[in-house]
């Protein structure tokens, strides 16, 4: 399965939801793990998990088995952790993923670690929960091929360990419902803080070497990274959670037309499904369009979390972004022009150590259990440097086109930006005792 | 696949969908009840325009059909592209939208305001990049055009700044509607000194725009000649009423104006100047603010014409929010449908049934933020 990415969330948004929902009254409330990892914030935790939904350990447990379950899928070849390996921190280091029987979809995988924390799940925000997230996939034709709800129901009744497992800690028969609450148990835990950056922004200054403090300074300056990916307290995951238009699709389809056709269906009210428009078609690229049918939204897709980014490549909705260092050229001559183009996407101007720095920081995002494929990855994408088809360094510099005036490069002798609290302090919410997940 | 992968938001617009459609079946008094609630709630969504909720089906109303389009891009405000290419860029984003319409405006009309301080180097700097606009340009002149040479450079580029001319059973009219009284002579200002004034549209130095007299008498020649019931079309920098006299959103001359065009059916006013949604009727005129696509303008603290649709604060982080161009879509009972083609938000249509039925009909969705 493979619940697209995005991540974080609005704390605003959240609140909202959580307030509007009647909370069993029978429940205690749960409050979070004990052992939060640095970078991993309690309130968010606190936030992000429903009472009522929070992951108990019988919970996770089946939940960690459904989620490995190949038999969940249609010819037992596919189950969520193929798109969302474990090893491969939870994403499958493919540019798109491939369900059963070698389809490929139209998206790229992204991690669910931190998925708990995303406003909306999918790269177009379609599903509002884990709970909806998890049950898509599994029905999806090229994922995993169930053909409904009742045909999963019917196979998963017919394991035994199933049967029993769902009677123990449901204390019911096996249903889809529960089914999707048990795999969303399991995500509930799959949260990831403690990264050297953590360390860093905790006041171990050498966490850090030079060029990823440069990269750190660059990243809330003048590569604009923060316009979308702000790191701050309040939003640890580095992401604004909202849904943009940054050019990938125009890299290779003729995006304007294609968007002409979109807008055309869904005005003339002759409209497909939205699923299948999005995940079976071209369309596919129009991204949140197919959601929300606002033009605005056309060929938008949503801030992915940058926590640890360096091991779940390739990159974009369509993975068809290689390395960090392709990514930042993307970004580096504005994205690629399309009427639909996200205002704040404009040429950054960085230079080749710059472009560096910035990717050294993007480096330290990553959690120290992962820090061996971390290096791995580091060294492979440092190889194929000399190849980068996104690369246009005369429009990145201004030496052609018309993209726009530089944000200021930030002056690392007169002060850090990362002292001036540009990623502030959290205010203390202590962890109430503890049953733990 | 089918319905079984609904996502959420689907079922949701199927449930919505299905709840409009049995509205439609209800008998005409459960009707009536239903139908003002629902027509609240739809506007509240704001989600799609009033106008696809539209319970009943009311006979088409005379002369609501389209005849022609034409496309508008205006306040574009250009310096040289050495000072700042910000602007540059928006007007470039503008010309694509329009080159990119499908099918291709008849025309497409210039709002004024070319250049931000009337420089040679800027206006030939925007008659240059207007030059890719595969459609005709019509050009309306601003005062940021006229007041470092009193208009000399801009009619010697455009040609003379009022004009009116004929088009698929509509008379235009184009006025320069921006002139001042002299209030740089006395106090023996540089042609500098004068453009900035005026260019800093909020002091107490400068007179207030009139059309003026002259003009007016070759507006009042000018419609003699034209049938009555022929619907006409003015272009006009400021708007041709008064709004804020502080800002000179003003026409000092405009009850003067507005009686020349008394004695026909149909007139409607397109202006620039007011960078944002603007949206007024008087009598049988109805007047269009367009869009700007350098900046927007906050809406004025009083006196804000009552059909406005007010647009909430635009993101001050985003170079291109609250900024856009459009679209007029010309009817044949001679009204027009304008379309704003917001560049980062949803486009926002006023129809022209909205100013005529004065507001009660097909209003446009609301900010649900304030505005500003």
């Amino acid at each position: 399965m493979r619940p697209p990415c995005g991540v974080a969330l609005s704390l605003a948004v959240l609140l909202f939801a959580h307030s509007g929902q009647a909370q069993p009254q029978d429940r205690e409330v749960v409050s979070s793990p004990a052992d939060l990892p640095p970078g991993v914030s309690a309130v968010l935790w606190k936030l992000s998990v429903p009472p009522h939904l929070a992951p108990t350990p019988e919970r996770v447990l089946l939940g960690e088995k459904l989620f490995n379950d190949q038999r969940l899928s249609v010819d037992n070849t596919v189950s969520c952790s193929t798109c969302h390996d474990p090893r491969l921190g939870f994403a499958d280091a493919k540019p798109v993923s491939e369900g059963v029987k070698g389809q490929k979809v139209t998206r790229n995988s992204p991690t669910i670690l931190n998925a708990l924390f995303n406003a909306s799940q999918f790269w177009d925000g379609r599903a509002s929960t884990l709970e909806d997230q998890a049950k898509l996939p599994i029905l999806n034709p090229r994922e995993m091929g169930m053909p409904d709800e009742a045909a999963v129901v019917a196979k998963v009744k017919t394991i035994p360990e199933y049967v029993r497992d769902f009677q123990k800690v449901f204390n019911r028969e096996v249903n889809f419902d529960d089914l999707a609450v048990a795999i969303a148990a399991f995500e509930r835990t799959l949260y990831s803080g403690n990264a050297r950056f953590d360390r860093f922004i905790t006041g171990d200054a050498k966490a850090f070497s030079a060029a990823e403090r440069r990269g750190w300074a660059l990243f809330n300056g003048k590569a604009r990274c923060n316009t979308c990916h702000a790191g701050n307290v309040v939003s640890p995951l580095f992401s604004d959670q909202k849904f943009h238009n940054i050019g990938i699709a125009a890299h290779k389809t003729d995006f304007p037309q294609l968007a002409r056709e979109g807008l055309k269906v869904v005005r003339t009210g002759d409209e497909k499904q939205i699923d299948e428009l999005a995940l079976e078609t071209r369309f596919s690229e129009l991204g949140r369009f197919l959601v929300t049918k606002q033009e605005n939204d056309v060929g938008a897709f949503k801030t992915p979390t940058l926590r640890n980014i360096a091991i779940t490549g390739p990159y974009m909705h369509d993975g068809s972004l290689v390395t960090l260092w392709d990514v930042m050229d993307h970004y580096n001559k504005g994205g690629v022009p399309n009427p639909y183009l996200d205002g704040g996407m404009q040429r950054l101007g960085l230079t080749e150590t710059e472009i560096d720095d910035v990717v050294a920081f993007l480096f330290t995002l990553t959690d120290e259990q992962f820090v061996k494929f971390a290096t791995q990855e580091q060294a492979r994408q440092r190889g194929l440097k000399s190849k980068r088809p996104e690369r246009d360094t005369a429009v990145a510099m201004g030496k052609k086109g018309n993209l726009g005036d530089l944000a200021p490069n930030p002056d690392l002798a007169v002060k850090n930006p990362a002292d001036i609290g540009v990623y502030g302090t959290e205010a203390q919410v202590k962890p109430a005792s503890t049953s733990k997940p | 696949m089918g319905n079984k992968f609904r996502s959420i938001e689907t079922k949701h617009y199927a449930e919505r969908d299905a709840f409009f459609d049995d509205l439609k079946k209800l008998d005409r008094r459960a009707f009536l009840r239903v139908a003002g609630i629902s027509a609240g709630i739809a506007a509240g969504m704001g989600l799609r325009t009033p106008h696809s909720f539209q319970l009943v089906n009311v006979a088409e109303a005379q002369g609501t059909k389209p005849r022609f389009s034409f496309a508008y891009i205006s306040d574009t405000h250009l310096y040289e592209k050495k000072l700042n290419d910000r602007f540059v860029r928006a007007i470039l984003k503008a010309v694509d939208d329009v080159n990119g319409l499908d099918p291709q405006p008849d025309f497409v009309l210039f709002g004024g305001d070319l250049a931000q301080l009337g420089k040679p180097g800027e206006l030939k700097l925007g008659a240059e990049i207007l030059k890719s606009v595969k459609a005709p340009i019509r050009m309306m002149t601003g005062e940021h055009d006229w007041f470092l040479d009193m208009g000399e450079l801009w009619t010697d580029l455009f040609g003379p700044p009022n004009y009116s001319f004929d088009h698929k059973g509509v008379h235009f009219v184009v006025l320069n509607s921006i002139l001042e009284k002299d209030f740089w002579t006395e106090r023996g200002l540089s042609p500098e000194e004068r453009m900035q004034i005026v260019a800093g549209l909020d002091n107490g130095i400068q007179s207030r725009f009139e059309v003026g007299a002259p003009q007016r008498e070759w507006l009042r020649q000018d419609l003699a000649k034209v049938n009555k019931a022929t619907p006409i079309i003015v272009f006009s920098h400021s708007p041709l009423y008064k709004y804020y006299r502080p800002w000179n959103f003003w026409t000092d001359d405009a009850d003067e104006v507005q009686a020349l065009f008394k004695p026909f059916q149909t007139v409607t006013v397109i202006h620039g100047h007011t960078h944002q949604l603007l949206s007024n009727r008087i009598g049988n005129m109805s007047f269009h603010g367009m869009l700007s696509t350098a900046w927007p303008w906050p809406y004025a603290p009083e006196g804000l014409p009552q059909l406005t649709v007010q647009m909430n604060r635009s993101d001050p982080f985003s170079q291109f929010d609250g900024c856009g161009d459009g679209r007029m879509d010309v009817l044949e009972s001679g009204m027009v449908d304008k379309l704003y083609n917001l560049w980062e938000r949803n486009p926002i249509s006023v129809r022209a049934s909205y100013l005529a039925s004065g507001g009660k009909r097909d209003v446009p969705p609301r900010t649900k933020l304030p505005s500003y």
